[in-house]
């Protein structure tokens, strides 16, 4: 049996399917086709969760997407646990657990509810006021118990092993929504040949067929037909249909975001399957057809579980065979409660009383309802109910007033109206416009190309409404240029019309009460708030929305919206369109970050580089850093060294003996071409005309502001042929800055420019015996140092591939970088350490990297400089060249503020003891007494333990630092206050004699 | 995500494949060297940011590489036109007039 309230030969599901699943750890049976919520209601349980705020006890709201009280967390394992899962949505399988939320310590006995008869503190608004003192204890204490008593589900604490997929695709028509006018367009569209998607949230299309058994379409079952018909299109092969997929996003020209659950609702999935897939659909149009959905009435205590939606009770009969109640009281502004009434009596239902606040319901439906016996009170209001945790009865009242009738009830259902799911037409940018005459919004002005059809524009009549839809369907074919045009035809019949209704607070709950009457379940949001946030000054629906929390929890206000609106009109005295309707934004509803996240996670979140002797340093211990994308080695620690051991290890063999470096990540341009040193001398500030072919420059880029942009050695190999190096972070973006300059300031240069930064492997050779190292190896050039220079560039071959060779040092000492390309970048390394390693010579990485260069001060773009150094803030005048009439930056670094006194110029620091190694980013003062804010004179921007040296090592952006050689400053730090003297910025052989050894 | 024609590609291509690159129309002086303070600062620092059309430049970074120059509404973010980097600034006039109709045309 799948539950006591399951009414035998009701429902489309089949009773022999049943399947077993647990909430709250108590074990239930449900069918196969049933949601979490239609299975729980067969079973009757209604006490499905716990309110926000209050923590009320909640049941279900509605049957749909819509709903706001029944969040559960489904948990697969530890690591697959969803929390805030509709239970109107989620599918049960066999095997499901679901918990409930909110709750502590459990669903039926709840501590926190105390929260409801504190309900006083907790008016609208109440964060901000009560709160504010002291201060410091919001951090530290109102914070944090605000945030683990309120708040929803709980996210996972592992890993999600769950896999996400991600499609792009393009179509002539796209339509939002199955139910019969999305069905409708999307056949008329794709029998006229346009390629056609349709999708739908629900497990099955139809839509509110689902529960409007009256409708017949093509004198059948509505919903039978629309079964039918999903089918017929997923046959042809210009439709794609998806299911149990909602359109939650609509962006800029008819682009839309699907989400599509795939095995959320499977008891043993595919582990091949993605639990979701992520649809991005550019459509040349869009056809929304999303309906409408249902609101509550707002009257007191009208949020106890039991108490919900005509159409949810009318959906659990119809679709699901489950009956909500046993006395089921009914309380409507408009008619389509009444024939969830009718539904339900006919089905054997004790239906107690329709209480309806209209004062003369239509002829029809009260023949109707006295032919099935049904009594009606009209011009009467339900102005409060009873019950703990679920609804026991109904205090009926006349609305002029007039003696209080309580009637037992375990179920009400309840009709306050439609209103039209404008969303995704909101979405589109779409004005919606107020209709007066039916006091809703419906589309307005469009913005993009699509079209709403059916109940979302307010077509009301069933017919009508399928006309709407069919003709939408063709003329979207024909604009997207199918030739063909069937006649399409839909006929229905039997269906009532859902127009009328009220907003806003109905009798009994008005602005002379202080009763709990819910417009927004999930947030806790009474009318009362809605007036309170009035009377404190909000005017705008976007404050009051703000203050009071309306609408802002995950439904995103699709019950409470328009209740909200039209209290605030009230209290304000004005109209619903002149407070305002809030924008409606993606998603439509929540999306897992799975799906938004997709690929793009773990080792796909961003692409690593590894140069071509990655491995190679892997074998051989090294530690590598991250640079970028890239994995560089940063050292290559012994047995028993550390860090500080290993670097000053490897920065004593280079000086003393030789080391090897993987330069390979330097950035790397080929620039081609008769013009290519006139475009160098535009994009550097030195000169390259007279640079002769087989000679090497260093050369720095300033951007058009004069500040330096990035640096690097440029190798001239041939008259038209420059191979210019970047730095390894600098790469893209002066590729970019090169390709900008060429192409729209310069563009009848003719010159290429073509990245080679991974083509070419790079090793760097340096130490004094680097061309010891190199010589058995190289063929075809003369590596003396008379032959080839400092800063010389040959080419040629070693170990028979094809090299370019630079006799250029970033270390200071004798050196060569061996470019070779990259498929040879191993072999080579790996014979060039079978000539270093018997000499004594290291492999060191990017640590000892630095400390070298520091040794001699040559600067890091990006470190010593950051994006407001000058050349001559850095020292660099000398690689200005002086007589070109024009390079980038030429003008920027003649402004005033780059040429006043008193800029922060580039030092040496040596600190007092130099044992002490200064931190980097650490400010520099002249007066280490001076009362606080101090008066900064710059700050640190490189320093090290030098083993060569002897001692530490330092650079320093210093105010007029230049003059103040010699001069002792002081680096404030939190336990101590360090000298250090002014210096020049080379600190190890200072005669730079050792790169020509 | 916007589609924007590459006028070299002659293709609509996500925007994705592109990189917005400032302002167009900004005329590097030939002799920016000489040019006094105020006319660098106007010429390199002030930019319009209007509340409709923009003149800018994009770069189909991820595809031919080649710049080019667009007007885009920033009211609506919709491209009115894009055309080769050198050609000549459109008429606003007539992009608006064009604009509206499109406008139209997408609410038949």
């Amino acid at each position: 049996m799948s539950g006591a309230n399951r009414i035998a030969g009701a429902g489309r599901l089949t009773p022999a399917r049943s399947l077993r699943f647990s909430f709250d750890g108590e074990l239930y049976t449900g069918l196969e086709g049933d949601t979490l919520a239609s299975a729980l209601l067969a079973n009757g349980v209604h006490l499905m969760g716990r309110s926000f705020k209050y923590h009320r006890p909640r049941g279900v709201l509605g049957a749909g997407s819509e709903e706001p009280n029944a969040l559960m967390s489904i948990e697969r394992d530890r690591s697959r646990r969803q929390p805030n899962v509709r239970a109107t949505v989620q599918e049960v399988f066999e095997g499901m657990s679901a918990v409930s939320q909110n709750r502590w310590p459990s669903l039926a006995f709840d501590v926190g509810a105390v929260n409801n008869v504190l309900s006083p503190l907790f008016a609208a608004g109440f964060y901000y006021k009560t709160f504010m003192w002291p201060k410091r204890a919001w951090e530290k204490l109102y914070e944090p118990v605000i945030r683990g008593t309120a708040g929803l589900g709980v996210a996972p604490d592992e890993s999600d092993t769950d896999h996400y997929s991600n499609r792009y695709t393009h179509c002539d028509v796209l339509v939002l929504g199955g139910g019969v006018c999305g069905l409708s367009a999307a056949l008329a569209a794709a029998q006229s040949g346009a390629s056609v998607m349709l999708c739908d949230e629900q497990a099955q299309f139809g839509g509110a067929l689902a529960f409007e058994t009256g409708i017949r379409v093509h004198n059948e079952d509505g919903f039978a037909w629309a079964a039918q018909t999903a089918q017929k299109l997923s046959a042809m092969d210009n439709v794609r249909i998806l299911n149990r997929t909602t359109a939650f996003g609509y962006y800029a020209q008819n682009f839309v975001g699907l989400v599509e659950r795939v095995t959320d609702h499977l008891a043993d999935p595919d582990p091949a399957l993605p639990r979701e897939r992520l649809w991005q659909v550019r459509a040349k149009k869009v056809i929304i057809a999303t309906g409408a959905i249902e609101r509550p009435m707002v009257f007191a205590n009208n949020d106890r579980p039991g108490i919900m939606l005509s159409s949810a009770a009318r959906t659990y009969l119809n679709h699901y065979g489950v009956a909500v109640g046993t006395k089921v009281g009914v309380y409507t502004a408009n008619d389509s409660a009444y024939e969830a009434a009718f539904d339900l009596k006919r089905q054997g239902v004790a239906v107690e009383t329709i209480v309806d606040t209209r004062d003369a319901p239509g002829e029809g439906l009260l023949s109707t309802a006295a032919d099935l016996g049904l009594e009606v009170l009209t011009g009467q209001s339900v102005t409060d109910t009873k019950g703990a945790r679920r609804v026991s009865a109904m205090v009926v009242r006349p609305n002029g007033g007039g003696a209080a009738r309580t009637i037992p009830v375990d179920a009400l259902i309840m009709s306050a109206g439609w209103t039209p799911s404008v969303h995704m037409f909101s979405q589109s940018r779409g004005k919606v416009a107020f209709d007066a005459s039916t006091q809703r919004f419906l589309p307005g002005d469009y913005v993009q190309d699509c079209v709403s059809v059916g109940a979302c524009n307010g077509t009301d009549d069933m017919p009508a409404a399928i006309e709407e839809a069919l003709a939408a369907g063709s003329n979207a074919a024909r604009a997207t240029g199918s030739k063909r045009s069937p006649k399409t035809k839909v006929s229905c019949e039997g269906a009532g019309n859902w127009s009328g209704g009220m907003s806003g607070a109905a009798a009994g709950a008005g602005p002379d009460t202080t009763v709990k009457a819910f417009i927004d379940f999930q947030n806790d949001v009474t009318a009362k708030d809605i007036r309170l946030a009035v009377r404190e000054g909000m005017h705008s629906i976007e404050h009051v929305k703000r203050f009071t929390t309306n609408g802002m929890a995950s439904d995103q206000g699709k019950t409470s919206n328009m209740h909200g609106l039209a209290i605030a009109a009230e209290a304000l005295d004005r109209e619903m369109p002149q407070v305002g309707l809030t924008t409606f934004r993606a998603p439509y509803t929540p999306v897992t970050f799975g799906s938004i996240v997709n690929h793009a996670r773990g080792k796909l979140f961003d692409p690593t580089r590894r140069t071509p002797m990655h491995y190679w340093e892997e074998e051989h211990g090294a530690v590598f850093e991250d640079v970028g994308q890239w994995k560089r080695a940063w050292y290559y620690p012994r047995v028993g060294e550390d860090m500080h051991a290993a670097v000053n290890r490897e920065c004593r063999t280079v000086r003393e003996v030789a080391g090897l470096f993987d330069a390979s990540t330097l950035g790397k341009i080929e620039v081609v071409g008769p013009d290519a040193a006139r475009f160098l001398d535009l994009i550097y500030t030195n000169g390259w005309t007279k640079l002769k072919p087989g000679r090497c420059k260093y050369g720095i880029m300033l951007r058009e502001d004069g500040f330096i942009y990035d640096d690097g050695v440029v190798a001239r190999l041939a008259e038209d042929r420059f191979h210019v190096t970047t730095t390894t972070g600098g790469a893209p973006r002066v590729l970019n800055h090169m390709e900008d300059y060429l192409q729209t300031e310069f563009p009848d240069l003719d010159v290429w420019l073509t990245s080679t930064s991974e083509q070419w492997a790079v090793i760097a050779v340096q130490g004094p015996k680097a061309r010891e190292i190199i010589a058995p190896l190289v063929e075809d050039i003369d590596l003396s140092g008379e032959a080839m220079p400092h800063m010389s560039a040959r080419e040629g071959k070693i170990c028979g591939v094809p090299t370019r060779l630079f006799r250029v040092s970033f270390t200071g000492e004798a050196g060569f970088e061996i470019n070779v390309p990259a498929d040879h970048g191993r072999a080579v390394w790996e014979a060039v350490w079978a000539q270093a390693e018997p000499l004594g010579a290291c492999a060191y990485g990017t640590e000892a990297m630095h400390v070298l260069r520091a040794e001699k001060g040559f600067i890091i773009v990006g470190q010593d400089t950051d994006g407001t150094v000058t050349p001559d803030d850095a020292g660099l005048n000398w690689a200005i060249a002086k007589s070109k009439p024009d390079f980038v930056g030429i003008r920027g670094m003649k402004r005033p503020d780059l040429v006043a006194e008193g800029r922060k110029q580039l030092v040496g620091l040596k600190t007092r003891n130099p044992m002490t190694v200064l931190e980097e980013g650490a400010q520099i003062v002249a007066d280490p007494n001076e009362a606080v804010p101090m008066t900064m004179l710059g700050h640190v921007t490189s320093s090290y333990w030098s083993e060569n040296c002897g001692c530490s090592i330092a650079m320093a952006l210093v105010a007029n630092g230049r003059a103040r050689r010699g001069e002792t400053l002081y680096v404030p730090m939190p336990d101590r206050t360090i000298e250090v003297e002014v210096t020049g910025t080379v600190f190890f052989d200072e005669e730079g004699e050792r790169v020509n050894g | 995500m916007l589609l924007i024609h590459c006028p070299y590609c002659k293709e609509d291509r996500p925007e994705l494949e592109f990189s917005h690159a400032g302002e167009a129309h900004i005329v590097r002086p030939t002799n920016i060297a000489a040019i006094d303070d105020t006319a660098f600062e106007e010429m390199f620092f002030l930019r319009d940011n209007p509340k409709g059309l923009v003149y800018e430049r994009w770069r189909h970074i991820h595809g031919c590489g080649r710049f080019f120059n667009a007007v885009r509404d920033t009211v609506s973010d919709r491209f009115l036109t894009t055309y080769k980097a050198g050609e000549p600034k459109p008429d606003p006039v007539r992009l608006s007039k064009g604009a509206d109709v499109a406008k139209k045309g997408a609410a038949k």
